[in-house]
């Protein structure tokens, strides 16, 4: 056994950290989330030009080569610095699909311009009817001649009104499953059809609606293989899911730092509210989720990035940072008192982050769900 | 990173469930007073070498280091052995005597519990010194070369099968500040004085009063220096703290028989276990032991790598106290009016659910309750003021 991180991930974690506070302070977070494109193009570069979107991306594809255990160290800073934009999209769910499923020739058409931060990606999953499961997903796309037509309405795609290239997963084949039938295709944003509109989330983090009309596809942009794509999806959500924890114990470990350095100042009754014991309860409480979310997001994280399997893992994962999460944040506002319900502070940036991360790649219910069936029930 | 275990960690637990099975059977039960303490089994476990694991190999202990000091923690209490004997000996008073204890002690006890021949009990709560251990009240008075004990002790596990006490007195009554006043004694339970009586409590343990009437004990049953019993008290809990982490693995066992009996027990024409509601509950266990199993992997891990795990720890006895309360609240509700038969043939696992429900209760009030532990993970390891 061996807990520790290695020498370079301790560096990257360092210099993560470093660049994020300087380059994006709380204020710029702020600004963002009222924003219209919902991101720093100039941050963008930045973060490019240090090699963080190409970070997983094997070298031949200019990308850094390094495992996803390292990209899990990085979501970690920028989910303690809440960083606003389209890295998860692009670099997860957006690159990972194309590095899992691609062709040669897409790999080489997209992955490069990932890591240059040419482009953004986003991956276009739930629909009205599905979240994170095939049953839902109606979305068709029909072969004509040489094209796909795609038609049909997804929910919940991040950034989308600002990306470059959608990757859609649409029905081509009613299977005897819901998981048969499944195709992704690369569609290109402005493709005549796509309507798009930022959706209103209490994570203020550019979720859209975006509106397929019978968008034309060219064949050379399906990705994988016709009818049998699910899987692919399914590896996504994996990492995505870990990859998402891998944020909310960043967030979690900065609503603690906060709230510990709050309640040491903050006086009450002539003493630093720290000093009454109910506080420190409710701080060695937050103590304990932050420190057994790490735990057991870096086990699942490990068994992903070694292939073995993970799905009882990812699902404990999941479940139990959800809750630590979201009661880390419930605590950190009280813990702060009406200051901590203001805008300008920024605790609640936290609190709002927690629930709207806690829905995403299912909330703890559907993790118990799966847990449930994985230990034989 | 890599949370796997090396070949040797393997095989030694390998070899530790080839005994474990073969002395107890596959459907050791381990929940009646006489099967928490055999002397027979520690002896046994002597024999193979398996007392004082941790020790140093100088002292005549294993040498194992912390990672199969854990994985040995873990066995034992997956298979629920019986350890009431020899446990407080081999996690506390041998490591502190290796710590601190003069050379004749060392030679006295040392040999002796690695053979399983003697137990000691703890003698630190008192009637008026629960949490607060610090305000022990029972004294030790030097009269020529003798101490003489007056006080009582309660909550004593085994002081009826006990040898020795390893036991806090107060030697100094006018010391400034009231813990620079403590010794720690090792004291026979033979010695004319000392009057041992058994406690009712709901968790069917072996506990005792023990009350000490003008008890003479020679000068050589102090343990270190004078005074300094605090600082024995609170430090050198090495080995406790890795194996108190094997609980988890008790635990796991324990669930695991709840899941069983969920698959292949049915309810209004089904089995329990298609219950969606108590698919969640279990579910959710499942995911508390597997944080509870892993954070005390850390401990192991912090502690091999020569970092004190003091909030680690006091988290792990926390989380695991409560997890173990929870788990057997919610075994005996899913199995209904059967969870709370205490035996029978309608008692599912012979009762143990129904006793595990009234034996939760031990770990979150004993060995410190739980909300010191909160106040010392905040200050100790959060930093943050006193109050």
């Amino acid at each position: 056994m061996n807990l520790d991180l290695t020498e370079e991930q301790e560096m990257l974690r360092t210099s993560a950290r470093d660049f994020l506070s300087k380059e994006c302070p709380k204020t710029l977070v702020r600004e963002l989330e009222e924003d219209e494109k919902g991101y720093s193009p100039e941050l963008w570069r930045k973060m490019a030009e240090l090699g963080w979107m190409g970070l997983v991306l094997p070298e031949e594809y200019d990308g850094m080569g390094m495992g996803f255990m390292d990209l899990v160290i990085l979501l970690q800073e920028m989910g303690r610095n809440i960083l606003p934009g389209p890295f998860f999209c692009t670099v997860v769910t957006g690159s990972l699909p194309i590095l899992f499923a691609g062709t040669d020739e897409q790999k080489k058409e997209f992955l490069p311009k990932v890591a240059s931060g040419e482009l953004i990606l986003t991956l276009a999953l739930s629909e009205p009817n599905a979240l994170y499961g095939a049953v839902g997903v109606e979305t068709k796309a029909v072969a004509q001649g040489d094209s796909f037509v795609i038609n049909g309405t997804k929910l919940f795609v991040e950034n989308a009104h600002i990306a470059d290239c959608i990757i859609c997963v649409a029905r081509t084949k009613e299977g005897s499953s819901p998981e048969e039938g499944i195709t992704l295709f690369l569609v290109d944003a402005k493709s005549p059809g796509i309507k798009c509109e930022v959706m209103p989330t209490i994570g203020a983090d550019k979720l859209c609606e975006v509106v397929f009309e019978n968008v034309s596809v060219p064949q050379k942009n399906m990705l994988g293989e016709l009818h049998n794509s699910w899987p692919v999806i399914e590896k996504v959500l994996e990492h995505a899911t870990i990859a998402k924890c891998a944020e909310m114990v960043g967030g979690a470990e900065a609503s603690l730092d906060m709230t510990l350095s709050y309640v040491k100042e903050r006086e009450q009754y002539g003493k630093p509210i720290g000093s009454f014991q109910v506080i420190q309860h409710y701080c060695a409480n937050m103590w304990t989720k932050v420190d057994t979310s790490r735990s057991i997001l870096y086990l699942a994280a490990w068994k992903l990035a070694e292939g073995l399997p993970a799905t009882m893992d990812i699902a404990v994962a999941k479940g139990w940072i959800n809750d630590s999460y979201l009661f880390v944040t419930e605590r950190a506002v009280q813990c702060h008192g009406a200051i901590g319900t203001t805008r300008d502070h920024d605790i609640g940036l936290y609190y709002r982050r927690a629930k709207s991360t806690e829905v995403a790649f299912g909330n703890t219910d559907f993790q118990k769900e799966i847990v449930a069936q994985q230990i034989g029930l | 990173m890599d949370f796997g275990f090396t070949a040797e960690e393997q095989a030694f637990r390998e070899e530790l469930r080839e005994f474990l099975r073969q002395e107890l059977g596959p459907e050791h039960k381990g929940r009646t007073p006489h099967d928490l303490f055999s002397r027979e089994f520690s002896r046994k476990l002597a024999k193979k070498g398996w007392l004082g694991v941790g020790w140093p190999k100088e002292y005549g202990g294993g040498g194992r280091p912390y990672m199969e000091q854990l994985v040995y923690g873990e066995e034992m209490m997956r298979h629920r052995a019986p350890a009431g004997a020899h446990i407080l000996a081999q996690n506390m008073v041998g490591p502190t005597l290796i710590r601190i204890g003069s050379e004749e002690q060392k030679k006295e006890y040392l040999p002796k519990i690695l053979s399983g021949e003697i137990t000691f009990c703890l003698g630190y709560t008192e009637p008026n010194a629960g949490t607060d251990l610090a305000a022990c009240q029972t004294t030790a008075v030097l009269d020529g070369d003798e101490w003489v004990i007056n006080g009582s002790k309660i909550f004593t596990s085994f002081a009826g099968q006990a040898h020795y006490a390893w036991m806090t007195v107060r030697t100094d009554p006018n010391a400034p500040k009231r813990h620079r006043g403590l010794s720690m004694f090792i004291v026979d339970m033979k010695t004319p004085g000392i009057t041992v009586r058994e406690m009712d409590t709901m968790w069917d343990y072996l506990q005792y009063e023990v009350f000490f009437d003008d008890v003479r004990v020679p000068k050589t049953a102090v343990v270190g220096e004078l005074n300094k019993g605090w600082d024995y008290l609170t430090t050198a809990l090495d080995h406790e703290r890795v194996f108190m982490g094997g609980t988890v693995a008790q635990h796991q066992r324990f669930f695991e028989e709840v899941v069983e009996y969920a698959k292949k027990t049915e309810r209004n024409g089904k089995p329990l276990s298609k219950d969606p509601i108590i698919r969640q509950k279990l579910a959710q266990l499942a995911i508390d032991l597997e944080v509870g199993r892993l954070f005390a992997y850390r401990v192991a891990w912090l502690l091999s790598n020569g970092i004190v795990p003091f909030s680690e720890a006091s988290i792990t006895k926390t989380f695991t106290s409560e997890l173990e309360r929870r788990l057997a609240n919610t075994a005996v509700h899913i199995m209904g009016p059967c969870g709370t038969l205490l035996e029978g043939k309608r008692a599912p696992y012979d009762g143990y659910m129904a006793w595990e429900y009234k034996f939760s209760l031990m770990m979150a009030v004993g060995g410190g309750s739980n909300e010191i532990e909160r106040i010392i993970i905040a200050i100790a390891g959060l930093g943050l003021p006193r109050p």
